[in-house]
């Protein structure tokens, strides 16, 4: 017999030897599955801030006409805090390939498309990457990336040392019920909530290890 | 056809043994004044950082109530549930394995890995890779694998033991580790301090290079969407994402039972995992990935299905339950026991209260005898696990079970057996035990001017080497309450 037709053999047998009690009525979802605002509600998006704000993420408003200089605004200024970022260098931004261009047309530096043909060697020698992202949870202060073409693939918002995420107002839910719902199951995910951070040493929580040190959410709101 | 014999994890290979009882370990543990400090330290911060962010989730009993559900279930239907993994996993251009034990496991990473011809792997901490001694494996077949958690980092660089689920290094302190990075990194600024925002910096560049060129990746998985083939990892530093997505190959091995039936469970488990573990809202970074993905991330990817022990344990039928654990570690941290002993004293990967009912169930009662006394029973652990797992009652249980066992080889049972079988029935049911606590005041009886200096074998190996304060009046409960003012656990 394959180790296939054993194993399933063995729980089969385990199974029958002293079998569980059946859940006839199926599992009791008693939980929320829905918040009590709608997606996009104005309590929705300050929880989403304040969440945020509490991971030591940075969080930033802005409107359509303001969003190219308010991302332009918060690239140099990242950049400026980043540790190794080399003061003098032309800061190289990654952008993946769907994305709206007006949303960096201010910013300063050289604009670098995201083709899926960089090795991760060239994505280490990016400074900052600019996405948008698939949707928000307000209550965990989570941001969801879906691998569309306006988020790109996993590795380019993994290497760059910072991370600017545009959020649409509309897009931010209450709970994690409500997200999964709006997910498609079948797509390369990543949850991010906050920066990378480790509690390794002694429990305490230290921003900054592998991922991108820092997050800064740009929620945009006033889009007709 | 007959029912084979329960097919237990072997001895001989991977983490389940360290070769020392509970008693022996323990009482080398409890000599150990730097270990107890750095243990009550840690836990003291995760537990109150626990109780704040569970306060504040309105539903969090109807959530835990599901997470027991949506386990039970999925383990009464295990065979179709795996069998649907494979294929979707299949249909989404993965390859899956199956391995009945450790060694049968180790066999396929290290040939899929040799089959790559590469020399090195980079490793996301996993507890199944730990617990069939993977590493251990790769080094026989010449290959180096790097572990790239924080804590693991720490632990294989201190050719040390993992002694915690979620912190494999608790037992370590600041100074400890910044030594520890002095002797081992060769690249490291001799000039290092112990701030651990400069050694987790430290440990960014020491692996630096090693993700961007790392070929072959392995991974453990938190949980598997039989419905859509989904495989879920939760971590916090980003090394789980570099090490999922940088190489050409992936190879996640996971254990039969951490399969779920549909993509809907995770809205309970991704709300009960990272507040009952690291006591965060949610955990920075959770990746999720079906097969393979043209054009994002690794091009290969193989699925490793690892029974070491599982299936028997499903055979118990109260036993079972301990298969629940999403290996949260919460139940490590209310510990009274763990707090005093730290998790080597388990002698096995899985220390704590979930080790001490998941290794027993994994390796056979007889191979782990010590491991089912290593509690108090005071019921902590079952108050904070986000399954709702009894671990009490199956402690009591599997007591009941080797008595049992030992009976049956020796014809006779001996004093220590009667105690526990006794102990065992007044634990039956919980409103028996509730009466025993209540009228016998256990550790009370044993006490001499407020201390427990002994305590009825075989936990008395330790309590002989170190005394424990006794409870002041009535239960475990309320002393832990008085000598934890503020810790809400
Ligand atoms: S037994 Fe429960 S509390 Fe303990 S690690 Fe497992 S899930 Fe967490």
């Amino acid at each position: 017999m394959s180790a296939r037709q054993v194993v399933l053999e063995r729980i089969r047998q385990a199974l029958a030897a002293d079998p569980p009690t059946p859940t006839d009525q199926g599992v009791a979802r008693t939980y929320r599955t829905k918040g009590r605002h709608e997606p996009g509600a104005t309590a929705l998006l300050d929880l989403l801030e304040e969440r945020t704000l509490d991971y030591r993420a940075a969080f930033l408003r802005a409107t359509p006409e303001l969003l190219a200089t308010q991302i332009a605004a918060a690239l140099a200024d990242g950049l400026a805090r980043a540790q190794d970022g080399g003061g003098h260098v032309i800061p190289r931004i990654l952008v993946p390939p769907g994305l709206d261009r007006q949303w960096v047309s201010e910013a300063d530096g050289e604009i670098v498309a995201d083709d899926a043909t960089l090795t991760p060697a060239t994505l280490d020698t990016m400074h900052a990457v600019v996405t948008a992202c698939a949707l928000a949870i307000a209550e965990t202060g989570t941001i969801v990336l879906d691998g569309s073409s306006d988020q790109g693939r996993r590795m380019a918002t993994l290497i760059p040392d910072l991370h600017i995420c545009v959020v649409h107002g509309r897009q931010v839910v209450g709970t994690v019920p409500e997200a999964l719902a709006r997910l498609d199951a079948s797509r390369p995910m990543t949850f991010i909530s906050g920066p990378s951070a480790t509690s390794d040493i002694e429990l305490d929580r230290v921003e900054g290890v592998h991922g991108p040190r820092q997050l800064i959410v740009v929620l945009l709101t006033g889009v007709p | 056809m007959t029912p084979d014999p329960p097919a237990y994890a072997p001895h001989d290979v991977g983490g389940l043994h360290t070769g020392m009882t509970f008693p022996e370990a323990a009482r080398a543990a409890l000599g150990d004044s730097q270990l107890r400090r750095n243990l009550r330290a840690a836990t003291a911060t995760i537990r109150s950082k626990r109780s704040a962010v569970v306060a504040e989730v309105e539903d969090w009993e109807e959530l835990r109530e599901a997470g027991k559900q949506i386990k039970a279930d999925a383990m009464s239907r295990l065979p179709e549930l795996l069998e649907q993994l494979e294929e979707q996993v299949t249909a989404r251009h993965g390859v899956v394995h199956w391995a009945r034990d450790a060694t049968e496991a180790n066999r396929i990473v290290t040939d899929l890995v040799v089959a790559t011809g590469a020399r090195e792997v980079v490793k996301v901490k996993s507890m199944a890779t730990q617990e069939i001694g993977l590493n251990e494996a790769l080094d026989a077949a010449g290959i180096a694998a790097y572990e790239t958690d924080l804590a693991e980092l720490i632990v294989q660089l201190g050719h040390d033991f993992p002694s915690h689920i979620l912190v494999p290094a608790i037992h370590r302190n600041r100074s400890e580790i910044r030594d520890i990075f002095l002797r081992e990194m060769p690249d490291v600024d001799p000039g290092l301090d112990d701030e651990p925002r400069v050694l987790a910096m430290a440990a960014r560049r020491h692996l630096r290079r090693k993700f961007l060129e790392a070929r072959v990746a392995i991974s453990g998985a938190n949980f598997a969407v039989a419905e859509t083939g989904t495989l879920v990892v939760v971590e916090s530093e980003g090394n789980g994402r570099m090490c999922l997505t940088l190489p050409e190959t992936l190879i996640t091995v996971m254990g039969i039972e951490k399969v779920l039936p549909q993509w809907t469970d995770l809205e309970v488990f991704l709300q009960l995992l990272p507040r009952s573990s690291t006591g965060e809202r949610m955990n920075p970074y959770t990746s999720m990935w079906t097969g393979v993905t043209p054009g994002d991330g690794p091009q290969a990817f193989h699925l490793v299905l690892l029974d070491n022990g599982r299936s028997a344990t499903l055979a118990d039928e109260r036993g079972r339950e301990v298969l629940h654990c999403i290996r949260c570690s919460a139940c490590l941290n209310v510990c009274p026991v763990y707090e005093r002993t730290g998790g080597h004293a388990y002698g096995s990967v899985y220390p704590g209260p979930i080790g001490a009912v998941l290794t027993p169930q994994l390796t056979g009662i007889a191979t782990s005898p010590t491991l089912p006394y290593a509690s108090t029973l005071c019921g902590a652990c079952y108050e904070v696990c986000p399954v709702k797992i009894d671990i009490p009652s199956v402690l009591v249980h599997l007591r009941a079970r080797h008595v049992e066992e030992q009976r049956r080889e020796h014809q006779m049972p001996t004093a220590e057996a009667i105690a526990m079988a006794a102990t065992a029935w007044a634990m039956e049911q919980p409103r028996r035990w509730a009466r025993v606590q209540r009228f016998s005041r256990l550790g009370r009886l044993l006490s001499r001017r407020g201390r427990i200096t002994r305590l009825p074998p075989p936990l008395s190996a330790w309590t002989s080497s170190r005394d424990l304060p006794a409870p002041p009046e009535q239960t475990f409960r309320e002393w832990w309450a008085e000598t934890h003012p503020g810790d809400p656990n």
